[in-house]
């Protein structure tokens, strides 16, 4: 059987090269998306906002919006948004907080329940006082911030504190643009929302320690390669799998997003924006930032260094200087490193072979 | 790589069995899962998945105690206590008992007189339950030098006095909400000041809110009559008529001496739905002496500071039961017995979040979510089919073990599934395979490098397995995070991902090991097949 490959097979793209391209551009969007979340800002859900959310379904026949709006209007409740979906029975009113606290929010409800009972079902009633909006809005925040410092930490302990600076930094750019994303769309944003964005956290660090893992293994095994040269290996093995597991998610996401209902759609669509984001930045962002922050093939990086082209030569100045005074350091934990890899994979083969007459 | 203990195979297959029989009642239809409860011994039959309120339709009502309220009440209460210690000591006051914003101040121009007063006033902090803590003090007494007792209840005396109002809250509360008939409804404390309120598959969640926003204080006074002195009358308004009544601020009886009350229709006259009520001992005494000293005044029936009737007092009633009238519609009669039988809230309580799904929505959003599922399912199957050939089935036999894994977890942890916990088991289904990828392809790579299949089996194995843990961390870090601060569906959704990540260690290393050291041992490749 010829089985589907949508990688090509043992790739070599000089993706270290692209990081002169990627991060301004990814600088841009990241400033981009700042902008719009200041100056578009975000379509809050009540969830945030606090208002109230009714779901109607039309008795008979199909929802009348026009009519919706103007019964809406003539409630004096504010800004009142009605939206048809999906079903044409179907549609949805909107309306913010109610002055007066949580008693008049529950009054409006008995307002509009009045005005249209008898000719529609109220299928979902959502009513977000000004109080738990405020905590939903706390809560949300202290969760993406908790979870960006917990992962960070985990990061540290496992790995070199360039990895985890570098995870956290394409981290935030996948927040920054997702932010963007609901800021652009004005796709509602809610709690549910907020499990899209820690959910884009957690793939986006997955990608990320994928190809990070990679590097450190091959920092170990070639010691004698250039940093640059060593990350794009790196990116380009672990490639196909990228590809193949962005893959499976997004089969998996559009399903939700085809099939999945109006409640959920908002999240799958930030869910398949996200995985795209989180893709690209394990490549262009995380990994190309492990050379801006130092991390080198001790002795590789100097022989790659007179290669080097004639603009950046000031830089590499600094860093031989750096290395200079640093060998003595160094060098006694550079040889059980190098060793280390190698051997347990000769003893693996020994067993194995082993193992193959029985 | 070919040596798998006979044990662990074994756990593995059982394991696997074990989750597909816990899981498997869950999907049958509700007659036959009763009807195969009713066959085998109880303990046999694991429970159903519990479906979350936005599935299978209900309420979430979150009651906050209204402070404001509770304020004005402990100012109330506080006031009468130091009316009774002063009457008791017998010390005068110049000016009657003050109001302050949270407490009341006397003036007291003996000294002696303030002497004897104030051991009495501490001795009001015994009515908080944090003083017999040795919390913060719940009162603050203070004497200016003019004289000026000053009585204030602290925040930490409100707070007792809000957490106790939601402990009897929530007894109240239950016995009202268990006369509706719902199955299941829970009732929970949440923090200081809150009630949560959630009850599945409700059919009419207005009764529901109809019956939690209620105190249903139930009080009996006389109608004021003309020339009496006001400041013993108060003007209240009227449940069905425009225009307020004034009425005598003495309750002559309180809904607290009621034992019973039922609806019912009225028999003499029009018809008409009733409450029919029966005093204890104690409330039929009042309510008997009053109505015969009072013969021919008007009656009025209070219900949380409004007038629900006032009828003439035709004859002395001293049998100790009585009706209320009120042109009731028969479901107010009802909803109106309900709550005299449950008794009146200590505090008002006020709607401060509500969330709620018709039972034809939820239904519809299980079939969205289905679907959802199943093409999501049938597409990452055939993608792995195609790329991966006979290794593509192992990783699907793995998928398939997975998804029963989680499910019997959330059987297991008896936790809730909500459309966002579908949407992540969903995703997870996305995820888990890719455990399975990073193996695959790691196989491969080292099969090119030039190893043989059996080396380049175990090394993608033993090099994956690192980075899947890695991966996998941090991905549940995130659901960890996420199940701690989110709330009813979100947390549903936090409990999916964790689940599936973690039993995808279980299926996509372990598993696929185990199925890849079997195929290897009967097949005997002479390449690689992916």
């Amino acid at each position: 059987m010829k089985l589907l490959r949508l990688a090509p097979e043992n790739t070599k793209f000089p993706f270290m090269r692209f990081r002169r391209v990627s991060y301004p551009f990814s600088a841009l969007l990241s400033l981009i998306a700042v902008a719009l979340f200041v100056f578009k800002g975000m379509n809050f859900g009540i969830d945030f906002a606090g208002g109230t959310v009714i779901e109607l379904r039309a008795k008979s026949g199909a929802a009348e919006v026009g009519t919706l709006r103007t019964m809406g209007e003539s409630l004096h409740l504010g800004d009142i948004e009605v939206q048809a979906f999906g079903n044409p029975a179907d549609a949805t009113l909107r309306f913010g907080l109610q002055p007066g606290g949580d008693v008049a929010q529950q009054a409006a409800v008995e307002r509009v329940r009045d005005a249209v009972g008898a000719y529609y079902d109220l299928r979902r009633v959502e009513v977000v006082g000004p109080r738990v909006s405020n905590e939903l809005v706390q809560s949300g925040t202290l969760g993406v911030v908790l979870s960006i410092i917990a992962v960070l930490s985990y990061l540290w302990f496992r790995f070199e504190w360039q990895f985890a600076v570098g995870a956290v930094i394409a981290t935030m750019h996948d927040l920054l643009l997702t932010v963007g994303f609901f800021s652009i769309t004005q796709l509602e944003f809610n709690t549910t929302s907020i499990a899209a964005i820690l959910t884009i956290v957690g793939y986006s660090l997955n990608e990320t320690v994928v190809v990070l893992d990679r590097i450190r293994e091959n920092m170990r095994k070639y010691k004698k390669m250039a940093t640059a040269q060593m990350v794009d290996m790196s990116i380009n093995a672990v490639l196909p799998r990228t590809i193949m597991t962005a893959t499976t998610v997004m089969l998996a996401l559009f399903a939700l997003v085809a099939f999945g209902g109006q409640v959920i759609r908002s999240f799958s669509l930030a869910m398949i924006w996200g995985i795209f984001v989180a893709t690209y930045s394990s490549i262009f962002i995380c990994s190309p930032m492990l050379i801006y922050l130092g991390l080198r093939n001790e002795d590789a990086d100097k022989a790659a260094m007179q290669k080097q082209d004639s603009e950046r030569k000031a830089d590499l100045a600094d860093s031989l200087h750096e290395e200079a005074t640093e060998p003595p350091a160094a060098a006694p934990t550079a040889p059980p490193a190098a060793g280390k890899t190698p051997a347990p994979a000769r003893k693996a083969t020994g067993k194995r072979a082993k193992t193959r007459p029985a | 790589m070919l040596r798998f203990s006979t044990w662990k195979f074994f756990a593995i297959i059982a394991m696997t069995l074990a989750a597909v029989l816990i899981v498997a009642p869950s999907m049958l239809s509700a007659s036959h899962y009763e009807e195969l409860k009713s066959r085998l011994p109880s303990w046999l039959v694991p429970p159903t998945i519990v479906l979350g309120l936005d599935l299978q339709g209900g309420s979430h009502v979150m009651l906050e105690v209204d402070q404001a309220d509770l304020i004005a009440t402990q100012i109330k209460n506080l006031r009468d206590d130091v009316r009774r210690i002063l009457r008791e000591e017998k010390v005068a006051v110049t000016g009657g008992i003050g109001a302050t914003a949270r407490g009341v101040q006397v003036r007291v121009a003996d000294p002696a007189d303030r002497e004897k007063i104030l051991p009495k006033l501490r001795q009001l902090r015994n009515g908080f339950s944090s003083a017999l803590m040795g919390g913060p003090s719940p009162l603050d007494i203070e004497t200016s030098p003019e004289g000026v007792i000053r009585v204030t209840i602290t925040d930490a005396g409100l707070r007792d006095k809000s957490r106790k109002a939601v402990e009897q809250s929530i007894e109240v509360i239950r016995r009202r909400v268990d006369a509706l008939g719902t199955r299941e409804p829970s009732i929970q404390r949440q923090g200081d000041d809150r009630v949560l309120v959630q009850v599945p598959g409700l059919q009419d969640p207005e009764t529901l809110k109809e019956i939690l926003g209620k105190t249903a204080k139930l009080e009996f006074r006389l109608v004021a009559e003309p020339g009496q002195n006001p400041s013993e009358t108060e003007e209240l308004d009227q449940v069905d008529q425009e225009g307020k009544i004034a009425v005598e601020k003495q309750v002559m009886v309180k809904g607290e001496d009621l034992t019973d009350a039922q609806p019912g229709f009225d028999q003499q006259r029009s018809g008409e739905p009733v409450v029919n009520f029966r005093f204890n001992i104690r409330g039929a005494q009042s309510f008997g002496e009053v109505t015969s000293k009072n013969v021919g005044r008007l009656f009025a029936i209070v219900l949380d500071n409004k007038v629900i009737s006032a009828p003439r007092i035709l004859t002395p009633i001293t049998g100790g039961s009585g009706q209320i009238s009120g042109r009731f519609t028969v479901e107010q009669a009802n909803n109106l017995a309900i709550l005299l039988r449950a008794g009146a809230l200590p505090a008002k309580l006020n709607i401060v979040e509500e969330r709620t799904v018709g039972p034809g929505l939820g239904q519809d959003s299980i079939d969205a979510g289905k679907r959802a599922a199943y093409v999501g399912a049938g597409l990452v199957v055939v993608y792995m089919l195609v790329t991966y050939g006979v290794f593509g089935v192992f990783a699907n036999l793995a998928l398939f073990v997975h998804i029963a894994f989680i499910f019997a977890g959330l059987v297991l942890l008896g936790s809730t599934l909500t459309l966002p916990g579908i949407a992540g088991i969903v995703l997870t289904i996305g995820m888990a395979v890719d455990s399975n990828v990073l193996i695959y392809e790691r196989i491969r790579e080292e099969n090119h490098a030039g190893r043989s299949i059996l080396a380049s089996l175990d090394a993608g194995f033993t090099r994956a397995f690192a980075t899947i843990v890695d991966s996998n961390v941090t991905m549940f870090v995130a659901a960890a995070i996420l199940y701690f601060l989110g709330s009813g569906p979100v947390r549903g959704f936090a409990v999916s991902l964790a689940l599936g990540i973690l039993t995808t260690i279980v299926t996509a290393v372990t598993m696929t090991r185990m199925m890849i050291a079997v195929w290897y041992h009967y097949a005997r490749p002479t390449r690689l097949p992916i």
